[in-house]
């Protein structure tokens, strides 16, 4: 068990690409940290950097109260899961998940029951005989998680360790590494691009964009109070509608006319307004009001999903499609228009130059 | 492929067998050869039965030799051809495949250029650079010995070339498991890369055998001692013996037991080579 903290990590890699630009996070011990955020934007890189694979340009990253920049990964107290599982091809799951322990030295009584003890823990005990290729999917996604568990590291590091598996085995394993965490308490930082998965997991999110942090939150901080435009994209699905607006007199005007008033202490002329679809409603009389948001919308197509439907449709002035949840049971056909409200207490406001959050 | 059609079948079983009689039917007539006396071969009519002679060459080429050849007895020479052959074999499999490791595995200066060099001598085989390589083995008193023969030959760009592509195709994520797992460079290689490599060294070793063993120019230039003769030389010389007629009973009976080990190590390292190729998985 430790504490991970940060400070201005920094990464340039040999061609001059700079993956990591900053990055600073202190992670409490036991907390699950989920990384999140698009390919390419360095969840791996600083994950990396972290287990000691890959050097850092600059800054600071502490494991405990020791810091480990140039500290080899064995001697880090970590352990990793990789993306594709990475077992040792030709040694049967008992060796996978021995071999770090014999390579510290442990003895063989000792090694023999923690590998039985991981082995029940993630019910891989019928299995220690065979090699991973006789193993699958999700066998092979447990065998990887035994072998992070016996060595009791403080910390565990996870690359994307669903990303291979079907959908349903996804769910699945989701939850089971989230109750492991829950029952070993080890301090875990886990990388995805999948928000659900960050969503679902996370005790604190980090959404990283182009290398930088966009926002730490827990995942309901994030959902509701979305640092920027990227993060309201980002993280929720589908993404949030973001509506350009104009500031005049105290209040902000569609381009199609519509207006409400400003939040408080509103300065910026230009801003872009953010309404998450389940926070549309379909108002049937299409009253105006001062104090909600209202658009007319021409339906596009309607997205069943079971539980719910999506429609998806256009409004005068906004680039993207706007999409509005609706229950499943509720028809509209392509061609119709809807009168859309939003309650004044939903709305996210953006600064439409930077991105950044306006409202409280 | 389920198919049910009785003239492919036989067609294309005559054409396996008579593509094996042409192969077999040499073989076939050395061995006949070597179980006659000498006259019989010289009469001019090649028999295709085996005669009675049997015993008495082989007892005669292995313990005796043939003087009047310049040869030693073949006991001697099939051990330096063995000698030689798994000297080049194993020596070229160790040189390459260390080399492929510090190549994949290592970022050192000079690294690109080291890989090329050594690519570049592919072009290179030891009949181009038989006098420089024969300079440098005289110079180190390597004349007439194991080491002469053998160290030459060893270093082979192909197998180092062959290692270093089977390196790059397992993922890196495997080394770096292995970092953290608390594995160094050497236990790496030892306990992850060499048995990962067990079929491509049982295949290597298969052709780097045959290889050596069917070496005959550079055997002949470094050695004047008959006692480092090589099995493929020694044949060369019964055939080309001056002032007679060459005796070919023995000669036969000489090329027969030099084609044995080579069948036996295809035979013996074939069955590894498929198990390995069956079993193992990346
Ligand atoms: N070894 C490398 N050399 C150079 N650039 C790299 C290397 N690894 C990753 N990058 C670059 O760094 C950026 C971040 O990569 P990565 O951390 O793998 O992203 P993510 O895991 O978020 O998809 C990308 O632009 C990628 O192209
Ligand atoms: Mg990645």
């Amino acid at each position: 068990m430790a504490t991970i903290s940060l400070d201005k990590v920094r990464k340039v890699y040999a061609g001059g690409v700079e993956a990591v630009k900053g990055v600073s996070i202190d992670i409490a011990d036991g907390e699950f940290i989920v990384l999140v955020g698009p390919s390419g934007c360095g969840k791996s890189t600083l994950l990396r950097m972290i287990a000691g694979l890959e050097e850092i340009s600059d800054g600071e990253i502490r494991i405990g109260d020791r810091v480990v920049n140039r500290v080899e990964p064995a001697d880090r107290d970590i352990a990793m899961v990789f993306q594709n599982y990475a077992l040792y091809p030709h040694m049967t799951v008992y060796n996978n998940l021995a071999y770090g322990l014999k390579n510290r030295g442990e003895p063989k009584d000792e090694i023999d029951k923690r590998v039985k003890e991981a082995a029940r823990i993630l019910e891989i005990g019928d299995f220690l005989d065979r090699k991973p290729r006789q193993l699958s999917g999700g066998q092979r996604q447990r065998v990887a998680m035994g072998r992070a568990i016996v060595r009791k590291p403080a910390a565990f590091l996870f690359d994307e360790p669903l990303s291979n598996l079907d959908a349903k085995l996804r769910v699945q394993m989701r939850i089971e590494i989230k109750r492991l965490q829950e029952t070993l308490g080890t301090t875990s930082v886990y990388v995805t691009h999948d928000q659900l998965e960050a969503m679902t997991l996370a005790h604190r999110l980090v959404v990283l964009n182009h290398g930088r942090i966009e926002q730490i939150g827990t995942p309901l901080e994030v959902y509701e109070k979305p640092a920027s435009t990227f993060v309201a994209g980002f993280i929720g699905s589908p993404a949030m509608n973001l509506i350009p607006v104009k500031a005049k007199d105290g209040r902000l005007h569609l381009e199609s006319g519509e207006g409400l008033d400003a939040p408080d202490g509103f300065g910026a002329e230009h801003a872009l307004l953010g309404v998450r679809p389940e926070d549309l409603q379909v108002d049937a009389d299409g009253a105006e009001n001062a104090d909600a948001l209202s658009l007319r919308m021409k339906v596009i197509a309607v997205e069943p999903v079971g539980a719910e439907s999506y429609v998806h449709g256009r409004v005068a002035g906004v680039v993207d499609d706007v999409v509005v949840r609706v229950p499943a049971k509720a028809e509209f056909s392509a061609g119709a228009e809807l009168n859309l409200k939003a309650s004044r207490d939903r709305l996210h406001v953006f600064d439409a130059a930077n991105g950044g959050r306006l409202n409280g | 492929m389920v198919e049910n059609r009785p003239w492919l079948t036989f067609i294309s079983h005559l054409v396996l067998i008579i593509g094996l009689a042409i192969v077999v039917f040499p073989v076939w007539v050395a061995f006949v050869a070597s179980t006659y006396d000498p006259k019989s071969m010289l009469s001019g009519v090649v028999p295709l039965t085996p005669g009675d002679q049997f015993f008495q060459n082989y007892y005669q080429i292995f313990v005796e030799g043939l003087s009047s050849a310049g040869a030693p007895p073949v006991g001697l020479m099939m051990v330096n051809s063995m000698v030689m052959a798994m000297a080049i074999a194993i020596g070229k499999i160790a040189i390459s495949i260390i080399s492929a490791f510090a190549i994949v595995y290592f970022k050192f200066p000079g690294r690109v250029l080291a890989f090329w060099t050594i690519f570049i001598t592919l072009m290179l085989p030891v009949e181009v650079r038989i006098l420089p390589t024969f300079e440098v083995t005289a110079g180190l008193g390597l004349l007439n010995s194991y080491s002469g023969l053998t160290l030459p030959l060893i270093a082979s760009a192909t197998a180092t070339f062959l290692f270093r592509q089977f390196f790059m195709t397992i993922p890196e994520e495997l080394s770096e498991a292995a970092r953290i797992d608390g594995a160094g460079p050497l236990k790496f290689f030892r306990d992850i890369l060499l048995p990962l490599s067990r079929t491509n060294m049982a295949g290597l070793f298969v052709i780097l055998f045959i290889y050596g063993w069917n070496q005959y120019l550079w055997p002949l230039i470094v050695t004047t001692d008959e006692s480092y003769y090589t099995i493929v030389m020694g044949i060369q010389r019964m055939v080309t013996v001056p002032d007679s007629e060459p005796l070919w009973h023995v000669i036969m009976a000489t090329v027969l037991l030099a084609m044995i080990p080579p069948v036996l190590v295809v035979v013996f390292m074939q069955r590894l080579f498929i198990k390995g190729l069956v079993e193992t998985e990346k």
